[in-house]
Formats: structure tokens, sequence, C-alpha cells
């Protein structure tokens, strides 16, 4: 047993050595000789946006000696972690890639990240430079201490448009529509919907429009202060209850609850015709191009804004998803540091080329005044009914599995996804989210 | 022991300030520290806080706690069932000299070599039930919702534990029955008892302790089974598959609340020390398992 206890114990401080270790070690390739110590880090994710990240501060450190960028990569999961982990011991990155809302609060309570607002004051062009809505998600207690860095996620409703062509029917507009549709695509044999259940978030946007579309943004703002017994408002209930009659009545793909997103196993229902439908954000447009380019080329992939609800309080022009991904800057990086990071968040960060690559990849930058670059588009389409969904939408509310406090989301995205799997009620489901309210 | 004999026979004490330095520095500080830290409320990042016994009243009194608990017997307890029979069957089976047996001992020794990680994501993709081994193999029984469903997501990872750890048990039954003098078998079947009779009275007794010992890797073993089930489910779907180690994983590092976290692996060393001392006390004071678990 003592073998044992020191063989965990060394495994376990082996990962904490190794995950701050790590830091020190690149993963961006050859380390740029001129950038020392005093060159401010970078920590960015793998995926959609990864090559515009990759080539703005390639082409930064080329034009600016000074101010060299260190950049490294890290997968999502494994991100969040880390970087959680890496600022907590002080020993965070410059800039700190984040969701905004309930973490990036507690970077903010704890003293881990500066205070932008004198750095915008001078700069009015930068604040100039995002669409409001947006940049209000890096806003904690009325100061900024975040800035979008890359494009709006709202999440839509993804359809096979040749799926629907041979049914002869056309994507939903309501809810009703929406289960009408449910058993004519069961009986040619077709899964309405695809989910990566396994994931748990893809669950939570249901949850999260289906409580918008009914009770409004106000029932999951009372969440968000905190308000006593706010999971049990009538609206939450008849969202969960509706989610429950849609997993009965076939709605999602047979063994939903088994499929990962990480693979991308749920977009790839989408595209070899297995599913209809797929409830997702705005980044899966930019995997499908990756994923099933010939898919996304021919046209086939449809999009439409999630369905209204007959008799809902809430906005059918409320959006739900990412607004953006933001860059805090540590408090623990030096002077010269912070410096240069300022300079980028200036100058680098969308720039022309910044700007363009990102709408060459099928996504839609979280700034103001692009509408002629969307509309030249390859991807007019898509990136055009984006943009409109975003600016024209009353309310855009930050996932909640970021915007809540992490105890809060690790607990909801478990009690939700009993919910799909129909273990617990509606009614033990808010009982058991009242209990974290405040946690 | 005598002392006076352990001087006179064993190596100087001295030579045991390494280790004991190592585990000093890598075992017990980082116990006591975690001792420490379930006595406070901290988020990670901010200030450390006292909070006495608050962290753990929310260990203990959480129900998911209780659940990840039951989990982990059940996982204890069938991993036992399936994997003792089998591997010991297969160990006294590989012991044999014929080549055919090489032959296939290599084969089942195959998953030893392979890291948790990568079984876990082999597994997920061959149990797809979209993309997996059902529609691949055109074969509609194999596409059930293997990972995703409540009732059969504990055995699936029981299985795939039984899959990955069962070589090394079987290499140990395999070392155990090959201890056995040929003997005593020679002397059995002068006496005319047939395979099964020789297998009762002799096989099995002569494996008590290796039975131990490999029961006793188990059991601990399972008190520490992490990463497969990490990257294989996650803990879902629910809580279903959730237990000790990845509870008190995803409420330290998910969750953000260290002080519970700490005190679940307090629990876990208290439950680890305490089956570790029943089972040496049924394998007999002087046989003490001293093995290190190679997988």
């Amino acid at each position: 047993m003592k073998m044992r206890t020191t063989t965990s114990m060394l495994a376990a401080a082996s990962a904490l050595t190794l995950a701050l270790g790590l830091s020190a070690c690149g993963s961006s390739g050859p380390a740029d000789p001129a950038a020392d110590s005093d060159s401010p880090s970078m920590w960015a994710l793998t995926g959609s946006s990864e090559n515009i990240f990759r080539s703005s501060v390639e082409d930064w450190n080329a034009a600016n000696a000074d101010d060299k960028i260190n950049q490294e990569f890290f997968a999502n999961d494994a991100y969040k972690t880390k970087v959680r982990t890496a600022v907590g011991a002080g020993e965070g990155p410059t800039f700190i890639y984040g969701w905004g809302g309930g973490v990036l609060k507690s970077y903010v309570d704890a003293g881990h990240v500066s205070d932008l607002d004198q750095f915008l004051t001078d700069n009015p062009e930068v604040k100039d430079r995002y669409i409001p809505s947006v940049l209000e998600n890096g806003v904690i207690d009325g100061k900024t201490y975040a800035l979008p860095n890359n494009n709006m996620q709202p999440v839509v409703l993804y359809y096979n448009k040749q799926v629907f062509e041979d049914m002869g029917v056309e994507p939903p507009e309501t809810w009703d529509d929406l289960m009408a549709l449910v058993p004519k695509f069961n009986e040619a044999g077709i899964a309405p919907f695809a989910l990566a259940g396994q994931s748990k978030w893809p669950n939570l946007m249901w949850l999260s429009y289906l409580v918008d579309r009914i009770g409004g943004p106000e029932v999951f703002q009372a969440i968000l202060d905190g308000e006593e017994d706010a999971w049990s408002d009538p609206a939450v209930i008849e969202a969960l209850t509706k989610i429950q009659e849609l997993v009965d009545a076939d709605g999602f793909i047979n063994g939903f609850s088994s499929i990962a997103a990480d693979a991308g196993a749920d977009s790839a229902l989408l595209y070899t015709d297995k599913a209809a439908m797929m409830l997702h954000g705005g980044w899966v447009y930019q995997n499908l191009k990756n994923d099933a380019p010939e898919f996304v080329e021919s046209g086939e992939v449809g999009f439409v804004p999630f369905p209204e609800v007959e008799g809902g309080a809430g906005d059918p022009a409320n959006v739900v998803g990412n607004p953006a991904n933001m860059w805090s800057v540590s408090s623990a990086a030096s002077d010269q540091q912070k410096e240069s990071a300022l300079n980028y968040l200036k100058d680098g960060l969308f720039s022309e080329e910044y700007t363009q690559a990102m709408i060459d990849s099928g996504a839609v930058p979280a700034v103001n005044g692009i509408e002629d670059q969307l509309a030249a588009s390859d991807d007019k389409d898509f990136v055009e009914f984006v943009y409109g969904l975003a600016q024209d939408a009353p309310s855009f509310q930050l996932s909640w599995d970021q915007a809540l406090s992490p105890a809060q989301g690790d607990a909801m995205l478990a009690n939700l996804d009993q919910i799909f799997i129909g273990e617990i009620t509606p009614e033990q489901f808010a009982e058991n989210m009242n209990a974290t309210l405040g946690e | 022991m005598k002392v006076r004999g352990a001087r006179a026979e064993g190596p100087s004490a001295w030579m045991v300030v390494p280790a004991l330095a190592f585990f000093l520095v890598f075992a017990v500080l980082p116990l006591l520290g975690v001792v420490f830290l379930s006595f406070t409320h901290w988020n990670g990042l901010g200030a450390i806080t006292w909070a006495g016994l608050d962290s753990w009243q929310t260990a203990l009194t959480d129900s998911v706690t209780m659940n990840a608990l039951v989990v982990t017997l059940k996982i204890m307890v069938y991993s036992l069932l399936v994997q003792v029979p089998i591997s010991l069957l297969l160990g006294v089976f590989t012991a044999g000299n014929q080549r055919y047996r090489a032959v296939l001992a290599v084969l089942y020794f195959v998953p030893l070599l392979l890291s948790s990680a990568a079984v876990a994501i082999a597994f997920k993709a061959l149990l797809d039930p979209n993309f997996g081994m059902g529609p691949g193999l055109g074969l509609p029984f194999l596409a059930q919702n293997w990972l995703g469903s409540a009732d059969l997501v504990l055995f699936v990872v029981i299985f795939v534990i039984a899959w990955q750890f069962v070589p090394f048990h079987t290499l140990i039954y395999q070392g155990g029955v090959r201890q056995i003098p040929a003997s005593f078998y020679e002397a059995a079947q002068i006496d005319g008892a047939g395979r099964l009779q020789q297998f009762f009275h002799i096989t099995l007794p002569q494996l008590k302790y290796t039975i131990i010992t490999s029961s006793t890797l188990m059991v601990l073993g399972s008190l520490a089974y992490f990463d497969l089930i990490f990257v294989l489910t996650a803990g879902g779907p629910g809580y279903s598959t959730r237990l000790l180690p990845l509870h008190m994983y995803l409420t330290g590092f998910r969750a953000n609340d260290m002080g519970a976290a700490s005190a679940l692996g307090v629990i876990l060393v208290v439950i680890g020390l305490g089956l570790a001392l029943v089972l040496q006390r049924l394998g007999g004071k002087n046989r003490s398992s001293s093995q290190l678990e190679g997988a």
C-alpha cells in the first residue's frame, strides 16, 4: 500500500510538474531565438481559428522586433484545466484565452487579469472596432478585462438541404413544426437530429434556447443572479419537459448519448445524410468546410435560427452561444510584457489581414463595418446570416456553462445529461440545481 | 524479526534513506497538504480561506459522492468477479510448455502494452453506434447505445477494464503456476487423480497467495481507475460511471472546489489503506504484497 500511495502521489506530483513544465517547451514549432523571457507569451486553442492566430503572430513578430510574442497551442479541454492551474500559480501566459462570463469573473476576483479601461480610453479606436454587445462580454463590474479575438458563434439550426428536398419538407419555424417533422424523418429512416450527448455541452444548446424562447432572457438572468429557487421557473420546467418530449418522440439519433463531439461525429451524421438537422454553434461551419468541403460547396448545408415557441415570452430574434472568445492580459506579466501585449491588441489583433483571413475561413469576426467583406465572401450566405443574427439580436446570451460559476456549470451539465436520458424529471432537475445557487 | 539478526545479516539501515526521503517528499508531504486543504475553501485561483469542516460536509452530504462510492465498489467487486477466474484459468493454461500456448500467450498479452488512453479511444471508436463496429461489420446487434445507456455502460466499463488488465494478472498466475513443483502432479497422477481433481486439490491451494496478491492489486487498482474511464465515458451518462477518483478530479479541476476535492482524496486514501490492511491480514503477515503494480 505504501508503494501504491507513493506511486500515485508521485504520479500526481509529476503531473503537476509536467503541466507547469510544459509551458517552457513550445508546441508552436521552433522557438523564436529573438523572443526572450521578457517577450509576452500567448496560449491559444487548436481548431477552427488556429491558423489565423498563428499567421497573425508570425506576421506581427516579423514586423515588430521589439514586441515579439511566444505562441503556443492547446486542445480545448486540456487548455481549460491547465490555464487555470497556471494562472492560479502565477505562471500563466501574458495573453490568456477565455470565454468571458463566470470564469473571467473568477480571474478578476482573484486579481489575475489586468483592467483594460485605461488602454481603451487612450485608444478609442480599439473600443470602436468591436460590436458593443460582444465587447460587453469582457466587462466585469463595469470594467473591461478582455477583448474579443475571433468570431461570433451564435448557435444555429443546421440542416441537410438534400434530405429536406427529398422529403418535400421545409425547415421548422416553430416548435410545433419541429415536432411535426420528427415522425416524418423517423418513418423515412433518417434521424431528425444529430446530437453529441456524451460531450454533455451540446445538450445545453437545447435548454438555453428553449428557456429563452419560452421565458425570455430574464429567466436565466435570475439564475445568474442566484435568486432563490430560480431554476424552478415555469419556463425552465417547460423547456425541460419539451426536451424530454422530443427525446421520447425519438427526435435525436439512436444512441445519441454515446456520441462525442470532439471528433466531429455529430457533424458527420449530418453530412452523411444519416441525420436531417443539428443544433450547434457557428464554429461548425468552419469545421464542415474542413471535414466535408463538397457538402459545403454544393450548398447542401442549410441554416435557420432556432424556432419560435408559440406563446413564449422570449423574442425569437434572441440568440445564445458564444459572442466571441477573448484575450485577457495577465496581471502577473512584467511591465515590458504588458506593454508589448497591449501593442498587439491595438495594432495586431483584427488587422485587415486578420479580419479577412477569418472571413475566408467561413467565420464572422466580432467587429464593426465588415459588411462589404462579408458580401464578397465565398460563404456569403452563411456569414451574412450569422452577422445579421448577432447584430439584430436583442439578447446574445453566453453559453450557460461559461456564464455560470464552474461549480454550477459542472452540476448543470451532469443533471441535464440525466434529463436527456430520462433518469430524472424536470422537477428533480430544478431541485438539484436550486441547491447549487450561489456556489 | 529480531533486530540483532537483521543487523548481522541484512544490509545497513542507512540504505533505506533515499527511499524514505523520496517517500516523505512525494507521499507524506503532499498527503499532509491535501489534509490541510480539505479544511479550507479554495477555488484554485484566489486566497485559501479556513473553512473548518465545511468542505467535509460538502463532500460527505453530496448525493453524488455516495453515488460515486457505490459505483467504485461495484466496479471493484465486478472486476474481481470477472478478472480473477479469467486470469486464473488463462494463467494455468499458458503455464504449459507447448508451443501453441506460447503463441496464444503472446496474443493475450498484447493489451498489456497499450496505454489506458489509447485503449479508451479505440473502444470509444469501436462502440460508436453509428460509425463503430456494429454498422461497420453489418451486425446490428453490435450497434447498441453502449456508452450512452445508464444500464449498459457500467458493464462496458468493466469489460474494457478486464480486457486491459486480465493479461497482467494472467502473467502473475502463470508465474505462480510455474512455481508449483511438478512432483505434486506426478504423485497425484500415480494416485489416479484426474485433471479437474489436480486443479482443485493442487493448483488452486498452491495459488492461494498468488490469488491474494493479484486480488490486492485489482482492488487497489480499482480505487485508482481514472484515465480509462475519463476518456471512455467522462463519468457519464449522468453520474453512472463517475467513480470516486473521477469525482475527485471533476470536483477539483472542473468545479474548482479544491476543498471538497481534497476531502474526497483523503477518503480515498483511508479506504485504500483499510482495504490493503484487510487483504494483508488475509495473506498472513509475512506474505504481504510487495510487488509493484506493473500495469
